[in-house]
């Protein structure tokens, strides 16, 4: 604590650092001290509540995480009760005619002889192969839905995660100036594109045309639905990986390159490696973009909920599902709960893969830097 | 020996640059294609006209007034809790704030969570019980009037997916200002807020709008959150209110190309559509990237 004199005329003019209604300890006798000059913070009402305020706002992000698991958790909890029906008088009032019409895609119904009670939904039914919601006898399995997500994820990783991770790689390494200048701009462009133009480019595009190259049977099909999200997952592998490759202390660069190695040996052999946590972060990414994005896979996969090996057959995806039918569900019945189920899980699953790529890669990726 | 590694240095020099050129070249295929296809159907009567004749004619203006309903909407609750946000992460928090990490790592994983599961959060949340809440309030007899989807919930859906947009670009923003600004400022007396609202905000404007343009160019093209919050499939009239249902372009052009009476014929009508929604988010996106690169020459310059 600083004691000092202060003239006469307070508050204007003085630091912020000035408290003119603290109670001044002891004064020093022989001088005639009137203020006392602390480093405390003062007290003001104004600023604090401000301060509350802003606060407040700012714990929305977080209050909205738990509002979200809680609101789409809500909705598919009867599943788990078995009162699944209970719901369902309100929901003719509810069913207001207001959804859009929407056939949907035609599924493939079989109606197969098996009893199932719709007053007492058994979770287990949501492990089965067939998705089959609107039949006589509804059949919710989502293995099916959970291998077609897979299916097109996993195309779009194989696709974009190379060119991502490569042209990273070479803007933040080999690049001329206008090279790097022209492309970054570009890939942010790339990741501006509405998923609706993506899909619409794969569905009147690009589909013939690898049907055409690759003489699909389906002209739609997973095959088709990975490569248009492997437009939409490059940006952020892209963006992503160049923040890693960039991260790389440059002292690192430079003592490779005094031993002698050339510049693409220190960007393969150093750069590249100590960059992994920060790549496996933008798979990571990727990942889960292509997992829950919606329109491209609504557009271009088909949408049969099949549950083959075959990587060029139709699929329907977990996020697709909910896009395509849940306009044409009658509230609180079976069928909307299990899409909500869905959307529960899509919730969690991309929760899941952001907690991993925050708290595990990139705290490793700082603590290997700040190590180094 | 040096020669083998130089062709091999080469081709991974090579090799690389083929994949960010092929990212590139999707860029300009995809805009080359739609562009194309799309300009001679582009005229002023093509965005002036409602949808006729079963939509298979007509013109998209409803779709525009709603999307630029949905975005003004959307913009006046994001853009103000964003910055909020923003400026309590920066400002008010020191770096190893326990509370400012969670909120972070929420902005990240809200950032992540699929639109789908935001639609899904409108409809339950908004729909059903923000809007069931209200009408069991104030609407007589079990009229429903909130408890719709509608435009109101379609943009604050919307205004939460877009909030981390706002959230990081107000961020980087406010860091770009520099230290000795504040410092000065509040070394001649003046309080916290009062150093923020007159010296911090005045100097981050232009991160506040790139947040803004940013949002709304995500907010614009996202269909997935406002399939069953409030967009329709086709509305004689525009939105009067909040509790209308709206029109809106990217959930027009996939209506028009998956569940259009005849694909075929209205081909030109979805190429002009997308070219719409596309040079839209092309405007927006490169207006917030240049605005990006002059903060970042400024930081530089600082």
């Amino acid at each position: 604590m600083r004691i000092l004199p202060v003239p006469a005329q307070p508050d204007q003019g003085t630091p912020p650092t000035v408290n003119p209604q603290s109670t001044p300890p002891v004064p020093p006798p022989s001088l005639p001290v009137r203020k006392v000059l602390t480093m405390k913070k003062p007290f003001r009402a104004g600023e604090y509540a401000i301060e509350k305020f802003i606060q407040s706002v700012a714990i929305i992000s977080l209050v909205l995480i738990g509002l979200i698991f809680v609101f789409v958790f809500r909705e598919a909890y009867p599943l788990f009760t078995g009162k699944v029906l209970a719901a369902a008088p309100q929901a003719q009032v509810e069913e207001a005619e207001t959804y859009g019409v929407d056939p949907g895609a035609p599924d493939i119904v079989e109606a197969p002889e098996l009893e199932q009670n719709q007053e007492n939904f058994k979770p287990s039914s949501l492990v089965g192969p067939s998705w089959q919601p609107v039949s006589l006898d509804p059949k919710f399995g989502l293995w099916s839905l959970l291998a077609g997500s897979l299916k097109v994820t996993l195309i779009a990783l194989l696709i974009a995660g190379p060119v991502g991770i490569f042209a990273a790689l070479y803007t933040s390494n080999f690049a001329p100036k206008w090279a790097r200048e022209g492309m970054k701009p570009a890939i942010e462009i790339l990741a501006g594109f509405p998923s609706v133009v993506v899909g619409f480019f794969a569905l009147v595009i690009m589909a013939s045309l690898l049907q055409n190259i690759f003489g699909f049977q389906y002209r739609l099909n997973a095959f088709v639905g990975g490569v248009a999200m492997a437009l939409a997952v490059v940006p952020i592998v892209y963006t992503v990986s160049e923040d890693a490759l960039n991260a790389v202390p440059k002292v690192m660069m430079e003592a490779s390159l005094a031993l002698g190695a050339t510049r693409w040996e220190t960007a393969l052999f150093v750069i590249l490696p100590s960059a992994t946590p920060g790549i496996f972060a933008a798979m990571i990414l990727g990942f889960g973009r292509a997992f829950g994005e919606t329109m491209i896979v609504l557009m271009a996969t088909g949408n049969a909920a099949l549950l083959t090996a075959s990587l060029t057959d139709p699929v329907r995806t977990l996020s697709a599902t909910i896009g395509a039918e849940m306009a044409e569900v009658v509230f609180g019945d079976t069928h909307y709960r299990v899409l909500f189920f869905v959307g529960a899980l899509l919730f969690m699953i991309s929760f899941s893969l952001n907690a991993v790529a925050e708290f595990f890669v990139r705290n490793r990726l700082m603590k290997k830097f700040k190590g180094a | 020996m040096t020669r083998t590694k130089s062709i091999i240095g080469k081709a991974v020099v090579s090799f690389t640059g083929l994949c960010a050129f092929s990212a590139v070249a999707a860029v300009v295929w995809i805009m080359g294609t739609i562009v194309w296809g799309g300009h001679s159907h582009l005229t002023w009567a093509f965005l002036t006209q409602a949808p006729a004749a079963g939509m298979t004619e007509g013109g998209i203006l409803p779709a525009i007034v709603g999307t630029f309903m949905l975005v003004v909407i959307m913009s006046l609750v994001g853009v103000p809790v964003g910055t909020i946000t923003a400026i309590y992460l920066s400002e008010y928090t020191s770096r190893g704030s326990k509370l400012a990490n969670f909120i972070r790592f929420a902005v990240n994983t809200l950032a992540g969570i699929p639109a789908i599961v935001f639609g899904l959060f409108g409809l339950g949340f908004f729909v059903q019980f923000t809007g069931g809440t209200l009408d069991r309030l104030f609407s007589p007899e079990g009229k429903l009037v909130w408890a719709q989807p509608n435009i109101l919930w379609a943009s604050l859906t919307m205004a939460l997916l877009t909030l981390p947009v706002v959230i990081v670009s107000v961020e980087e923003a406010i860091k770009t200002v520099p230290r000795e600004l504040r410092e000065a400022s509040l070394a001649l007396g003046v309080t916290k807020w009062q150093t923020i609202w007159r010296v911090v905000l005045p100097n981050s404007v232009g991160g506040i709008l790139t947040g803004a343009i940013l949002a709304v160019s995500r907010g614009a093209g996202e269909v997935a959150p406002i399939l069953f919050t409030g967009a329709a499939y086709f509305l004689p009239n525009l939105p009067h209110g909040f509790t209308d249902q709206f029109m809106e372009l990217g959930y027009h052009l996939y209506i028009m190309t998956t569940q259009s009476t005849d694909v075929e014929k209205t081909l030109p009508i979805q190429y002009a559509t997308t070219l719409v929604l596309l040079l839209l988010t092309f405007a927006l996106n490169f207006g917030a990237i240049f605005m990006r690169y002059r903060l970042r020459s400024r930081r530089v310059a600082a």
